[in-house]
């Protein structure tokens, strides 16, 4: 494998695909999969680790994508917001988020419904304690948060 | 045949499933061939003469696209009100991060390089920063005077009751600081411009008309050279109501002079040092109330500091005025305001729009004046709350079955307010942690204030196509609060037919005629009622051709669209506000009927208050209002619980540091917005009164959350601490200050 000047070839399993990118070392993750593999769902919201709009999973685990170089990337299963759903069948955090108002500009929610698929995939009845803190590195501006606490909620009684 | 099959239900949001799924397109997620992205290079100082501009070395210059002031093809202004901001500052800056220059080149690192090697040189020339030193014209910064507007609005005659017997008198002086809108999507926009094709401009943004207005002088080009397309938007609470048009200008500019399409999205950084923030305020209250608690006169002064240019301030000014002496019916009241500059980047809309400030005030006020006379706060405001027949300060007599009595039982009801009042003050003698219970009633006007509404004269048009669907045509947009869906409930339920067969078109210039702004509660109220008679007109339309009878299925429906589109052409109709009769303002005075129709509202707050950590924290929330019908359960509970959240936030957490004009905190890391850790439940109550001028009975109900949550706040921290803490926020070094003055020297 020899890479171009100053850029590095990474290989990864995005959204159960496995494909291989070159990006500068230093490239955040986010804007790989922003840019590179047009995976427009996950967003930037302050590129400082605070807002939890660029989440997604590596190796299962809840990351701001802002924060991870695209080194790091090698050899990890990657979930994004687009690999969620099942085809055309929905997540049940994703119908829960509609059903409950959970989601109101939406440019948060791509993350809040991967931190919540993290929280259940943890912890499958999550007391109100849990998910307050479980959703705690995700802010919303728009709801107050009342609404994607049901959600969460709605989503594990399915 | 109409229905009320979808209004008062919770259909599906019509853009959940695009949300939930990562489908939905923002600005930032749009890329065009060939595209360009731009930065702005700003000010670096608060006020000075530009002396000179040098670019650095070890970068291609010649590359790159360069924008200045004298590049601008038309008028050097941001349109709106007063006209007084330029796009690029020429000569002269009047706050920091004022943008100077504009830069594009399609690799966006190798910009950011470049845009910190341009140094722009500024003879610095002294400025004010505050409020105060504004009204004492350290220096004259705006105008002759400093003052951007003013406004006296005068009921009765608050002179000469002061020294009557039996009137007891309470002062106070209450201050509110800045807010940043924080919606999670910074302001973006692309735009694309040639001489041949115009200028098109797709962006983040809550008014696609006023961008358009403020490009067509921009540019010196005719209405239909200039089309504005609202992108998905990520929020904006008022924050993308008028800062779009500038930053829609600059990349327009860029786009104009490089031929080719350009996309500037601002990181956060820039965009909380640079856009508009809520106004910071400064009210005085003089109170005259009888021994028996009756308000006899009300004397207020209310002031906001609207930063370096007019922008919005008058408007913010007239909301926040007119709603100072709150729902409460008193014989004599004034109130002076006004709206003054200071060398900060322009304070803008924000959710509330003035009224949180005033009413913050107001709230805090009464609880004093209550204390003042024996009285305990409920009491005192049952004494005094307006009622049908009643006037307001502005002399607008109230028509509506108003009974805050009704809410406040209700809102005390779900609390165990008396209970706990008297619980907590018995428990918190040595308590380490003390718990205290408080409340704020209030109202908050739906729609443009006055004949602001009448001025606009906005349009909705509905079009019936040939596969018999229903498209309604505004500018009004979905900026997460759910106008789609609210307004294929309110076309679906006037035309009788299923909620899925109307579909709201995304908000584009060139398809939409002008429905106004997407601001001051107006959406649903306003712009609902006109969704609703342009409906009404395509069924009377189908009946008068004979192809319609006065029941149907949308089956039938749909058939009876298509054979009108077969034998007639396209089937368009257009409504256009009319002022309601009987409705009189008079903007000299100022006076008359301020507002169509007003929410009213009760909101409890309970606080626990750790005088070891200086915490003060929310344990309970309950929002109890009047808002008309409810059109959508959830998405109105959804405004409440946003807006309360955002209430908090700015009554405890968000605090903007100021440096010598230039926000010192510009980051998530150290600006505070509530976490989903921070908030208490938040439990929200509505009562129902249907509204008759407004679609199916609603009236507005966006703003009025930002009113409540604050003073509700502090009248519990007094409750709980017996200090009287009369600025928001409420940080806990502010707490300690209060807590322990020997700590701090005081």
């Amino acid at each position: 494998m020899t890479d171009a000047p100053g850029r590095i070839s990474v290989s990864c399993t995005v959204n159960g695909e496995a494909l291989t990118f070159d990006a500068h070392p230093f490239a955040r993750m986010l804007d790989v999969l922003r840019e590179s593999l047009r995976l427009t769902g996950t967003k930037e919201g302050c590129g400082e680790g605070e807002c939890g709009a660029c989440s997604v999973l590596i190796d299962g685990e809840l990351v701001n994508s802002c924060l991870v170089p695209a080194a790091q990337a090698e050899g990890a299963r990657i979930l994004t917001v687009e690999g969620v759903a099942d085809d055309e069948r929905l997540h049940a955090v994703q119908q829960a988020m509609i059903d409950c108002g959970g989601a109101q500009c939406g440019i948060c929610t791509p993350g809040m419904v991967l931190a919540a698929v993290s929280l259940l995939e943890r912890t499958p009845r999550p007391t109100d304690a849990d998910i307050r803190e479980g959703l705690a590195g995700n802010l919303c501006r728009c709801t107050g948060y009342m609404k994607i606490f049901d959600a969460v909620v709605r989503a594990c009684e399915r | 045949m109409t229905s009320d099959k979808n209004i008062g239900r919770p259909v599906p949001r019509k853009e959940g499933r695009a949300k939930v799924t990562g489908a939905a397109a923002y600005v930032d997620d749009l890329r065009l061939p060939d595209m360009l992205y731009g930065v702005t290079v700003r000010s670096p100082a608060p006020r000075g003469r530009i002396t000179g501009v040098t670019f650095g070395e070890g970068i291609p210059w010649d590359e790159f696209t360069v924008v200045a002031a004298r590049d601008i093809p038309g008028a050097n202004y941001v349109a709106l009100i007063l006209n007084d901001q330029p796009y690029l500052a020429e000569t002269f800056v009047n706050h920091a991060e004022e943008p100077v220059l504009l830069l594009a080149h399609p690799d966006k690192y190798l910009l950011e390089e470049a845009r910190r090697a341009v140094r722009i040189e500024v003879e610095p020339v002294p400025g004010v920063f505050r409020l105060e030193d504004s009204l004492a014209r350290t220096e004259v910064v705006w105008g002759e005077d400093n003052v951007f507007k003013t406004f006296l609005v005068e009921k009765g005659n608050v002179d000469g009751v002061w020294d009557s017997a039996g009137v007891v008198v309470v002062e106070g002086e209450y201050t509110t600081g800045a807010q940043e809108q924080l919606y999670i999507e910074t302001n973006g926009v692309i735009a694309e411009a040639s001489a041949a094709t115009g200028v098109v401009v797709r962006g983040s943004m809550q008014c696609p008309y006023y961008v358009h207005k403020a490009l067509v002088k921009l540019f010196d080009l005719p209405e239909d050279k200039i089309r504005v397309i609202q992108t998905e938007t990520g929020g904006g609470f008022g924050g993308k109501e008028e800062y779009p048009s500038l930053l829609a200008g600059h990349a327009a500019l860029l786009a104009w002079k490089s031929g080719r399409p350009v996309k500037m999205v601002y990181d956060r950084a820039e965009d909380m040092l640079a856009t508009t923030k809520r106004h910071p305020s400064r009210t005085r209250h003089r109170t005259a109330v009888t021994r028996d608690g009756r308000l006899v006169a009300m004397d207020i002064d209310f002031v906001v500091d609207g930063g370096a240019y007019a922008t919005l301030s008058s408007v913010v000014l007239s909301r926040g005025t007119i709603h100072a002496a709150g729902p409460y019916h008193c014989p004599n009241v004034r109130i002076r305001s006004r709206a003054v500059a200071t060398n900060v980047p322009p304070h803008g809309a924000f959710r509330g729009f003035g009224a949180p400030q005033s009413i913050f005030a107001l709230e805090r006020q009464l609880d004093r004046v209550a204390a003042a006379v024996g009285l305990e706060p409920d009491e005192l405001r049952r004494r005094n709350f307006i009622k049908k027949g009643e006037t307001t300060a502005t002399g607008q007599v109230i028509r509506e079955d108003v009974d805050l009595g009704a809410l406040l039982d209700r809102a005390f009801e779900l609390t165990d307010y008396h209970a706990k009042r008297e619980r907590f003050a018995r428990e918190n003698a040595g308590a380490r942690t003390k718990r205290g219970i408080g409340f704020a009633s209030f109202m908050h006007g739906a729609g443009f204030t006055g004949s602001g509404e009448k001025y606009l004269q906005s349009i909705v048009g509905c079009e019936a196509t040939a596969e018999g669907r229903i498209k309604v045509l505004a500018a009004s947009t979905e900026i997460g609060q759910g106008t789609k869906t609210v307004f294929a409930q309110i076309a679906s339920d006037a035309l009788g037919i299923d909620y899925e067969t109307v579909e709201v078109v995304q908000p584009d210039t060139a398809d939409v005629p002008n429905s106004g702004p997407t601001v001051a509660s107006r959406t649903c109220m306003i712009v609902g009622k006109l969704v609703e008679s342009a409906a009404l007109q395509i069924r009377e339309t189908l009946k008068g051709a004979g192809l319609l009878g006065d029941a149907y299925t949308t089956e039938e429906f749909a058939r009876a669209c298509a054979a009108y589109v077969e034998r007639h052409g396209a089937l368009k109709t257009f409504t256009q506000y009319t002022q309601p009769e009987g409705v009189e303002w008079d903007d000299e005075r100022y006076r008359g009927d301020a507002y169509g129709a007003y929410a009213w509202a009760v909101y409890v707050a309970e606080v626990s208050v750790d005088t070891l950590t200086y915490e003060a924290r929310v344990e309970d929330f309950v929002a109890v209002q009047e808002v008309g019908r409810v059109i959508h359960p959830v998405l109105a509970a959804g405004q409440i619980e946003g807006g309360v959240a955002q209430g908090i936030g700015w009554a405890l957490y968000e605090n903007v540091v100021w440096r010598d004009g230039r926000m010192a905190n510009g980051q998530m890391t150290n600006y505070i917005m509530p976490t989903s850790a921070d908030l208490p439940p938040i439990r929200v109550h509505f009562f129902e009164n249907p509204y008759e001028g407004g679609p199916g009975g609603a009236k507005g109900i966006g703003e009025l959350p930002m009113d409540g949550p604050a003073p509700a706040i502090l009248n519990a921290v007094e409750h709980a601490t017996g200090l009287r803490l009369d600025h928001v926020p409420l940080t806990p070094e502010a707490l300690m200050d209060a807590l322990e003055p020997e700590a701090v020297g005081a």
